[in-house]
């Protein structure tokens, strides 16, 4: 079953616990300019929207990648950076619609959301829920449920 | 390491910054945040020293934890000598952008002198600037932030900075970051403001890291979270409701400090509670509250993000007021509105947003209000001097004042002394609910007698933060004891106070010590910190760093009759509710308080506690 990071930006507080694991679980260190995920936090409105790539299937940043830096993980989906063959030549950063592939200056590659190999820290360390790891097939099953508790569930 | 073992030096005098070693050996005896910074502050400064000259400084502070993953690690306190009380100052916030200048190398930034126009601090890693603010100079704190993002063309920046309180020396002005969390007692702000400092704009990309154990710190932290989300207040009450939890709670156990402290019961406080906050309005069938916020790392998320009602009469000529923004926490809406009688919640959430937009402690002017409505009613204070007619209640004296003090107009220049001096000026220093010049907090001391001791010692005037014992007396934290009585108190306050001292050196929040004893913060320490972080070590720490705080009010000339609360709570009775018939004992817990201190009987720590303490 392949699985994909699903966000409730309802549910998110914007504590930024998920971009520490991210840069945690990639560069060891507690570093929220090195997460791959970013939480938006609209004052005006009071939304607090975290974002991060989809790995989308018909990946622009891997097709666009001239040498073939960017694969795809069979195992997960994911579509992952080999840094030993990025040249920086940012041509994924435009081709990404979403602005998730981003460019490390100190490193001078590429990065974007792997999924930590199958097990993302993002959605391990998120308090509230707002960032789970579920059937990718499915990710509309918990608001399936509550509607359908809705609709099953009403007071006679 | 957890430390970054650097502190930048800003002296504005020479305008000159250098960067310092972190004295480890005072790391290992104060920790850090509160704790370190006080040592240097101590260390650095003449106990006498006038709070609003050159010649005081003022440090930024992070913990060790600051700026990690474990719960609530983003604080920083803003520690110096405080003009509002002439004592130590120590303000803790929120938000973002402790741990942000932590991510920029800095353990703290110690500011001395005195610039000789506006600046203000740029700190992008290493890279430290002086600028010129003189642009900045008369900007509120939203102002501000929003002027200096975009100057920087770094939407990601943090900033922490003044209002035009701060420059206009009202005496509790605070410093305020990502525009709504606050250090917020004690007058820090004006301090800032003395030094023609406007703000602080950090960027840090170096991270933390290098801590003594990572793994095991993952495992404990995430461990301690679990606790944090287990438990019936951090994990649902705080979340839900905010501090605001605590609104119907008190006042039913009648500790709710009502019109000036004359009662001890709001008659309107289910109109400005927290349920209140969820319920959809009237007017535009929306409830005040948006959602909750947590601050940098934070797994409870107290915070609360509001949004005014736009048909009220305080906002329906200024749209920039109609977005969500910080809404009201307890001791905001008591100060605001129980202190003064007043249960529009709308005119408390429009009285709140503007102590954040110009930076100035919602506690100290809310209970200033307080004062201020009882000379009036009393014919002591007219319309004609106030310019508005303010009984206790009255909502519009409430806004009308909360603007003048925003920006220094009128008697809103009274108002910003605070309610010790303004009292005085009108011949009643009685009046002034306050310790050592520092306005109580949202707890009466008769209905909770422990907090009478919390408000007489507290280093900082009068502070709920110092030892919350509210837990114990009312909730039931660690254990329950009877909060009318005052046997037990003094030991209760002193490990309090001891234990807090702790976590606010740390770079956690205290809220959740609801949940955390100091044995669940230990374990964290240890992880992320070399060396030694036995439970004894950090209790004898605290105990050091509550009694260096207290040798520097000792010698900055306060003795043992600062120790004391108002006549008004030794004397009148509480009228109602189930403290009925009360006083406040706390002549009777002094003595033993100081005691259990080793103390003498004028309030100094003897030789022998001093040597015991290393101090």
């Amino acid at each position: 079953m392949q699985k994909s990071l699903h966000i409730d930006p309802s549910k998110c507080t914007s504590c930024l616990q998920c971009e520490m694991a991210c840069s945690f679980e990639n560069y060891g260190v507690f570093n929220n300019s090195l997460s791959r995920i970013k939480v938006f936090d609209f004052h005006h409105t009071g939304a607090k929207v975290p974002y991060t790539c989809t790995q989308c299937d018909e990946a622009w940043c891997m097709h666009a990648c001239p040498v073939e830096a960017i694969k795809l993980d069979k195992d997960n989906g994911a579509k992952v950076v080999f840094e030993d063959v990025c040249v920086g030549c940012k041509v994924c950063t435009i081709a990404c619609p979403f602005g998730t592939v981003n460019y490390v200056a100190e490193t001078g590659k590429v990065q974007k959301c792997d999924l930590c190999g199958g097990n993302p820290a993002c959605a391990e360390a998120c308090p509230t829920g707002a960032i789970t790891y579920v059937d990718a097939n499915w990710t509309g099953l918990d608001r399936m449920r509550q509607w359908a508790d809705k609709l099953g569930n009403q007071p006679a | 390491m957890a430390w970054t073992r650097k502190i930048l030096r800003v002296n504005l005098t020479d305008r000159t910054t250098k960067s310092e070693p972190l004295n480890m050996e005072w790391a290992n005896d104060y920790l850090g945040q509160r704790g370190l910074a006080t040592k240097y502050l101590v260390s650095e400064i003449d106990p006498k020293v006038d709070p609003l000259s050159p010649d005081n400084k003022i440090i930024w502070a992070t913990g060790p934890l600051t700026g990690t993953m474990a719960s609530t690690g983003g604080r920083y306190s803003v520690v110096t000598k405080g003009p509002l009380t002439g004592a130590i100052a120590c303000s803790n916030s929120g938000g973002y952008f402790g741990a942000e200048l932590k991510f920029a190398g800095w353990d703290m930034v110690i500011i001395e002198g005195r610039a000789s126009s506006p600046v203000y601090l740029s700190i992008q890693n290493d890279k430290v600037e002086i600028r010129d603010a003189s642009h900045l100079w008369g900007k509120t704190v939203w102002e501000t932030e929003e002027t200096l993002k975009s100057e920087h063309q770094d939407p990601q920046v943090r900033v922490s900075c003044i209002g035009r309180t701060g420059e206009a020396g009202v005496l509790y002005a605070a410093i305020v970051n990502d525009l709504h969390r606050a250090a917020g007692r004690s007058g820090v702000g004006a301090v800032a403001g003395s030094k023609n400092l406007k703000a602080l704009v950090v960027r840090g990309t170096l991270g933390v890291g290098n801590l003594a154990n990572p793994k095991e710190f993952m495992k404990v932290t995430f461990e301690k979270k679990k606790i944090l989300k287990e438990n019936a207040v951090t994990g649902q009450g705080l979340p839900t409701y905010g501090t605001q939890v605590l609104m119907n709670v008190i006042n039913e156990i009648g500790a709710m400090p009502t019109r000036n402290h004359k009662d001890v019961q709001f008659e309107g406080a289910r109109k400005i509670s927290a349920e209140a906050m969820h319920e959809p309005r009237e007017s535009d069938g929306k409830a005040q509250l948006v959602n909750n916020q947590g601050c940098f790392g934070c797994t409870i998320a107290c915070g609360r993000i509001s949004k005014i009602d736009q048909t009220h009469y305080t906002v329906v000529n200024s749209p920039k007021y109609w977005g969500a923004t910080g809404g009201l926490e307890y001791e905001a809406a008591w100060s605001l509105g129980c202190a003064n009688g007043v249960d529009d919640i709308e005119a408390l959430q429009y009285a709140n947003m503007l102590c954040n937009e110009d930076g100035f402690d919602p506690i100290s002017f809310g209970a200033t209000i307080g004062a201020v409505m009882e000379l009036y009613e009393m014919g002591v204070l007219t319309k004609e001097e106030i310019g508005i007619e303010a009984p206790f209640g009255s909502a519009r004296a409430l806004t009308f004042l909360v603007e003048q003090t925003a920006r220094g107009e009128g008697f809103g220049k009274i108002v910003g002394l605070g309610s010790k001096r303004l009292c005085e000026k009108y011949g009643h220093p009685e009046l002034s609910m306050s310790v050592k010049g520092q306005e109580f907090p949202a707890y009466d001391a008769r209905g909770v007698q422990g907090m009478g001791l919390t408000y007489a010692t507290s280093n900082r005037g009068a502070c709920h933060l110092r030892s919350y014992t509210i837990s114990s007396e009312v909730l039931g934290i660690p254990v329950k004891t009877d909060p009318h009585t005052t046997e037990g108190k003094p030991a209760l306050v002193k490990a309090f106070q001891d234990a807090t001292a702790v976590v606010d050196s740390s770079g956690l929040c205290v809220f959740t010590t609801f949940a955390w004893a100091l044995s669940d913060i230990q374990p964290q320490l240890q992880a992320a910190c070399e060396g030694d972080w036995s439970m004894e070590k950090l209790d004898l720490m605290g105990e050091r760093i509550w009694n260096m705080e207290r040798q520097f009010n000792n010698a900055a000339g306060f003795t043992r009759k600062d120790d004391d609360l108002p006549p008004r709570l030794k004397t009148e009775a509480a009228k109602a509710g189930p403290a009925k018939g009360l006083v406040s004992g706390i002549d009777k817990m002094i003595p033993e308080y100081y005691e259990l201190r080793g103390w003498d009987s004028e309030g100094r720590p003897t030789a022998e506690t001093v040597a015991r303490l290393g101090l």
